[in-house]
């Protein structure tokens, strides 16, 4: 977009979370499935403002722990706590309102519905219609100026028509149901846009291609209006110039005030954009710190490239 | 390729779906008009005397034509295929048991209108009533709908947590136990002797009544087709708001809708108790227009036709499922003759169906119309990050 965020690789934003107040507490978290201990006692937090790398290798629990923030999963100990109240406990629905939102590792769009439906999905979650609402529209608002119906025909009986339209939406209001639904609309279209996709906004989500639907799902949880976004793994299967595109559009989404929280694979993207890294290995955090910190670090390399026999201990 | 073959396959889907494109084309007052002149279509139809359509014998005998009779039960067919398609269709439940709401909706007329009921004689003994006092059929209305709105959400809440193939069983048993409940209990619905003397609007069935009488149809069809217009519209707003986009979210992904915060146990709920309520309202028809039921009119076959009703029409299309219920209403009764061989026919249908239009007659089509005008704007767009 523009080229103010090209060129830097180095987060502008200080590493160091001192001051900044905390958006999410992962306070001794332990899942286990039976017998196997999927988390065992995670602490991290997330700062307001910071984008967090949660890495590690395959079956480490990264995902694990997404579950467990966005309520599919329940801890068997332990707590998330969001701004200072329980996530542990409440249904997904009621996390997203929280603020919570994420994308999926194995893209879960709604594939029969257009790309800007699949938004307004997400949109709706800060809408208010329901049955009756939809029914009957009994609940007005006031709307603003801009928000009344227009006169644009010249004369004629349609203009009439159009000037009643306007004059009984100014004594009577209009109802709620069809405010909401123009303006998730004009913000649908907008976080199109944003994410890059806007020029296949009416195909069915299933006919997008690959990277789009990536991006789709990085919109559609853009509109439930979260203050932290965790994206699963977004740059699976994208090439280098795809990722260098993904790199910029998350650190848009961190520039807008949102605070993220990134899974990934490839360690240079990681390491390029986060300001934090959490390393997990077999459901326990192995480090975090700094990326340069990170990758320094011995037990970390050991978990990727394994390790020698010396390193064991 | 790909494209090709899509186009190839668009060109072999037929005629009603490009019907369906070039009306959504035509400007909005034209809409308006066209749709003017079908409803005034609808009401005249009982009038109309189309040769081969309208040879409907009602019995050997009397030799007469039925046809606004005919006319009378496509109505009240598609009222359940309209119901049913909010919860098969929309949200994605799989209901056997719609029959059972159809029950609840006749039965409450049945129980509260007619004079011969033990509910009516019991109200009539404890109150010090008269014996031609019953509840009126216009009360007998919103206590079906209330009644079946309630029952749907009692069979909703403790069996939508189940998915699948466990809800259709479930369902399945419930609209069973309707029919065996209301056989079994003598004191309460007479048992298999049935309720007679149910009401019209016009009050109980007799000789003296005008309009609603038991030999004229036509009455009684528009009263219906009325009933269908109305909840026609009614569905059409709730499809194209907030609650239609949740209901086609939890069909389409129950978990990433609930993490984008629609609550789906709710709107099951809702699109549950909405659909019993529509049955509700055809059973209540149903019952008026017989003005007698009994416990074998509601077996389990009626609930795989209104199923078949809804797989065969085009399941999510309003006018799919109509187009289904019109059809499987109406061709046992123009077939008369070989009516014994109608299940036969039916099972051979929905093979047919399922085999070369697995979507249905008219399949689901996305609703991006009110999206086209937003179409060139988005186009603008620049498409880069």
């Amino acid at each position: 977009m523009s080229d103010e965020t090209t060129g830097t690789v180095a987060p502008k934003i200080p590493t160091q979370p001192g001051p900044r107040p905390v958006l999410l507490e992962v306070d001794d978290v332990t899942l286990r499935f039976g017998g196997v201990v999927a988390l065992d006692k995670i602490n991290f937090q997330i700062h307001e403002g910071e984008i967090l790398g949660l890495i590690g290798p395959n079956g480490a629990g990264k995902t694990t722990s997404f579950n467990v923030m966005t309520g599919v999963y329940k801890p068997t100990s332990g707590a998330v706590r969001f701004r200072g109240e329980r996530v542990t406990g409440r249904k997904p629905h009621q996390i997203s309102r929280m603020g919570i939102s994420r994308t999926f590792q194995n893209i879960r769009l709604f594939p029969e519905m257009t790309a800007l439906e699949n938004v307004i999905v997400g949109t709706d979650s800060r809408h208010k219609t329901s049955v009756p609402g939809a029914l009957f529209r009994l609940y007005r608002v006031r709307p603003k100026p801009e928000e009344l119906p227009q006169v644009t025909a010249e004369s004629g009986i349609v203009r009439t028509w159009q000037q009643v339209r306007r004059a009984c939406a100014k004594t009577f209001g209009l109802s709620r149901h069809i405010l909401e639904e123009r303006a998730a609309e004009a913000k649908a279209l907008e976080l199109l846009r944003f994410v890059g996709i806007a020029d296949r906004a009416n195909d069915a989500a299933r006919n997008l291609p690959y990277g789009y639907q990536r991006r789709l799902e990085i919109a559609r949880a853009l509109a439930t209006e979260p203050k932290l976004i965790c994206l699963d793994e977004p740059a699976a299967g994208f090439n280098p110039a795809e990722k260098e595109e993904l790199l910029t559009l998350i650190r848009k989404i961190r520039d807008k005030g949102l605070t993220v929280l990134l899974i990934e694979h490839d360690m240079r993207l990681v390491m390029g954009v986060t300001d934090r890294i959490v390393v997990l290995e077999f459901g326990r955090k192995i480090a975090e710190g700094a990326p340069a910190e990170v990758s320094r670090n011995p037990k970390v390399i050991a978990a990727y490239l394994g390790e020698s026999a010396d390193d064991a201990a | 390729m790909i494209d090709k073959i899509r186009t190839a396959d668009r060109r072999r889907v037929s005629l009603l779906t490009s019907v369906g494109d070039r009306f959504r084309a035509l400007p909005k007052w034209q809409r308006g008009l066209a749709l003017l002149a079908l409803v005034a279509f609808l009401y005249y139809l009982p009038l109309l005397g189309i040769p081969g359509l309208t040879w409907l014998r009602t019995d050997s005998i009397a030799g007469g034509n039925n046809w606004a009779g005919v006319l009378f039960v496509c109505a009240i067919y598609v009222l359940v295929a309209i119901g049913l398609n909010v919860v098969v269709g929309l949200a994605g439940l799989l209901d056997l048991g719609y029959i059972g709401f159809f029950a609840i909706g006749a039965y409450s007329v049945a129980l509260f209108g007619s004079v011969n009921s033990p509910v009516v004689k019991w109200i009539q003994r404890e109150f010090d009533l008269p014996e031609t006092w019953a509840v009126t059929w216009a009360i007998c209305l919103f206590i079906a709908i209330v009644l079946t709105l309630i029952s749907g959400v009692l069979l909703g809440w403790p069996t939508l947590r189940l998915r699948g193939d466990y809800l259709a069983i479930v369902t399945l048993g419930f609209g069973e136990i309707i029919r065996i409940v209301a056989r079994n209990s003598n004191g309460l619905t007479n048992g298999p002797q049935g309720i007679s003397a149910i009401p019209g609007p016009e009050g109980p069935p007799s000789a003296e009544n005008q309009v609603f009488g038991l030999i004229d149809a036509k009455p009684w069809y528009w009263l219906a087709i009325t009933a269908v217009l109305l909840m026609v519209f009614a569905v059409r707003r709730l499809e194209h708001s907030r609650v239609g986009r949740a209901w086609l979210a939890v069909r389409e992904d129950e978990d990433a809708a609930a993490v984008m915060g629609v609550y789906p146990f709710k709107f099951k709920l809702w699109a549950f108790a909405i659909g019993a309520a529509l049955g509700g309202l055809s059973g209540f028809l149903f019952a008026s227009r017989n003005a007698f039921i009994d416990p074998t009119q509601f077996n389990v076959n009626l609930s795989i036709l209104f199923v078949a009703m809804v797989v065969v029409g085009g399941s999510g299309n309003m006018v799919g499922v109509s187009l289904g219920a019109v059809l499987l209403a109406y061709l046992p009764e123009r077939f008369r003759e070989i009516a014994d061989y109608r299940w036969l026919a039916f099972g051979l249908a929905m093979v047919l169906v399922m085999i070369l239009r697995p979507q249905g007659l008219i399949p689901s089509r996305r609703r991006t119309r009110e999206l086209k005008d937003r179409a060139a704007e988005a186009e603008e767009a620049p498409a880069h990050v």
